[in-house]
């Protein structure tokens, strides 16, 4: 009979994370910035049919960096998750909170138990009635739940980004001009060119009706940055 | 993976499609009714339904009467629904389970948009109305029949349209009105020889509202505007700008306009 190796819970913890790290820092960068006006989500994205931003409920919406198939899976589970409790109880009973935990708890699980963790690192953004009632989760490979404030950036070069926008921001900025900021942080932290056709966004709108998520679309995106 | 309802998330589920009705049926939350007696329980109903096409697009109407019996259960009931931003829906029949297919409508809409990032076809989602009614056959044949009606504006095509639907999750695509509900045939008769072509939008909204007066008047279980109790049908309008809703404020004048012009 062989014997498993004995392998330290530290060991193996690092060994994955370091794994699931590598393929995060690879990502192309998300950065998402609280303004009056709602929760801006901009990214690049040179894919016109492969989004990584995405409505998940009335007010909440979702981003997420590394493996395509493995973030896209934990969105529809998301919406899933969100259009049932939506259902089975009330609209407002959907919460960015408890959407935010359900992922942790997954991540957490896929992280300890499955053959490899997933690649990915997530973002749960929730507009409120004012910026004050408003929310963003982030959510780590390792279900690792934190809250940020203001701006959250996921992907290749976060802390320079962070940095740059979190002085970029001013308080009345209105989308066009945190598009601008988000554009251009992303740009001066990336190594190689972005083209115009190249970016991504999507902007839950504060005091919307209902569904509060709309897509930005190229054209809108390009208008901010060069008018 | 397993977990409880509302736990950790459900990633590895097989859902064969982007149904929000399949999500349900794989946990085994779909809504269901067993009728077990033969004998029909006497639960409220809604009646009378209609829509018409007028040169923009399409107005859809309900009274807001439900009957158990002999017995007015409900003075208040909605009937006609926004089924998204594009199309509306409205229903006749058993007001419970009626009011059930519309929520789980809407959601599967919305369900099916957010998952797959575009929206359903006019055509699709009719389909898929259908499908719906078709589901409650058994209980047809117990006497709890849901019969909708549908209508949105077909981009595509340039104008409102408006589908029927039978018991047996028959779908008929209508061209220029549609009802449906114990009233129906009293509104349709009015229709008939009210509508024409390149109404305006005015003029269309006030003819729905005749119409459910003209079924009020002769069908016991249809409720005619109440203009004491401020009690008007509801009506929606779906035009390529979308679906809107007329308030009570809007309402009342041309209440008042067609009350004011019956024979």
């Amino acid at each position: 009979m062989t014997m498993p190796f004995y392998v330290p819970p530290e060991q193996l913890v690092k060994d994955r994370a370091d794994f699931a790290r590598k393929g995060i820092s690879r990502g192309r960068p998300i950065a998402v910035l609280q303004i009056d006006d709602g929760v801006l989500m901009i990214g690049e994205n040179s894919s016109p049919s492969l989004r990584k931003i995405g409505e998940i409920y009335d007010r909440i919406a979702f981003a997420g960096v590394g493996r395509f198939n493995e973030f896209e899976t934990l969105r529809v589970a998301g919406v899933r998750y969100a259009d049932l409790k939506g259902f089975s109880y009330a609209r407002s009973d959907v919460t960015g909170r408890g959407l935010a935990n359900a992922y942790s708890q997954t991540l957490g699980q896929i992280f300890s138990h499955e053959v490899k963790p997933y690649e990915v690192d997530i973002i749960v953004a929730e507009v409120g009635a004012t910026r004050e009632d408003d929310s963003l989760f982030r959510i780590g490979f390792d279900g690792t739940l934190r809250t940020a404030e203001g701006v959250a950036v996921l992907g290749a070069e976060e802390d320079e980004i962070t940095e740059e926008l979190l002085g970029a921001r001013t308080d009345g900025m209105g989308l066009d001009n945190a598009i601008i900021a988000a554009c251009s942080a992303i740009r001066s932290a990336s190594d190689h060119d972005i083209g115009d056709a190249e970016w991504e966004a999507g902007f839950l709108e504060r005091g919307a009706d209902r569904r509060a998520f709309r897509r930005v679309s190229r054209d809108e995106i390009n208008a901010a940055r060069n008018g | 993976m397993t977990g409880t309802e509302f736990g950790p998330l459900r990633v590895g589920e097989t859902i064969p499609d982007s149904s929000f009705l399949s999500v349900l049926t794989h946990r085994g939350l779909q809504p269901r009714w067993e009728a077990g007696s033969s004998t029909r329980p006497e639960v409220p109903e809604a009646t009378t339904v209609l829509a018409l096409t007028w040169s923009d697009g399409v107005v859809m109407a309900g009274d807001r009467r439900a009957t158990a019996g002999n017995v007015i259960a409900h003075r208040r009931v909605r009937k006609v629904y926004a089924a998204d931003d594009h199309s509306a829906v409205a229903i006749s029949g058993t007001a419970g389970m009626a009011v059930e297919l519309i929520k789980l409508f809407q959601t599967e809409l919305e369900h099916y948009e957010k998952i797959e990032g575009t929206r359903l076809s006019l055509d699709g989602k009719a389909n898929y109305l259908a499908r719906m009614v078709r589901g409650n056959l058994t209980l047809a044949f117990q006497g709890l029949v849901v019969i909708p009606l549908f209508c949105g504006y077909d981009d595509a095509m340039g104008r409102g349209r408006l589908f029927t639907f039978d018991v047996v999750g028959g779908q008929y695509d209508e061209i220029h009105y549609a009802t449906t509900g114990s009233g129906g045939q009293e509104a349709r008769s009015f229709l008939k020889s009210a509508w024409r072509e390149d109404l305006d939008r005015q003029t269309a909204i006030e003819m729905a509202i005749e119409a459910l007066v003209a079924a009020a008047e002769e069908d016991a279980a249809t409720g005619g505007p109440d203009v004491r109790r401020r009690i008007y049908p509801n009506i929606l309008t779906v035009t390529t700008d979308g679906v809107a809703e007329l308030d009570d404020d809007a309402l009342a004048p041309l209440v008042d306009t067609v009350l004011g012009r019956r024979p």
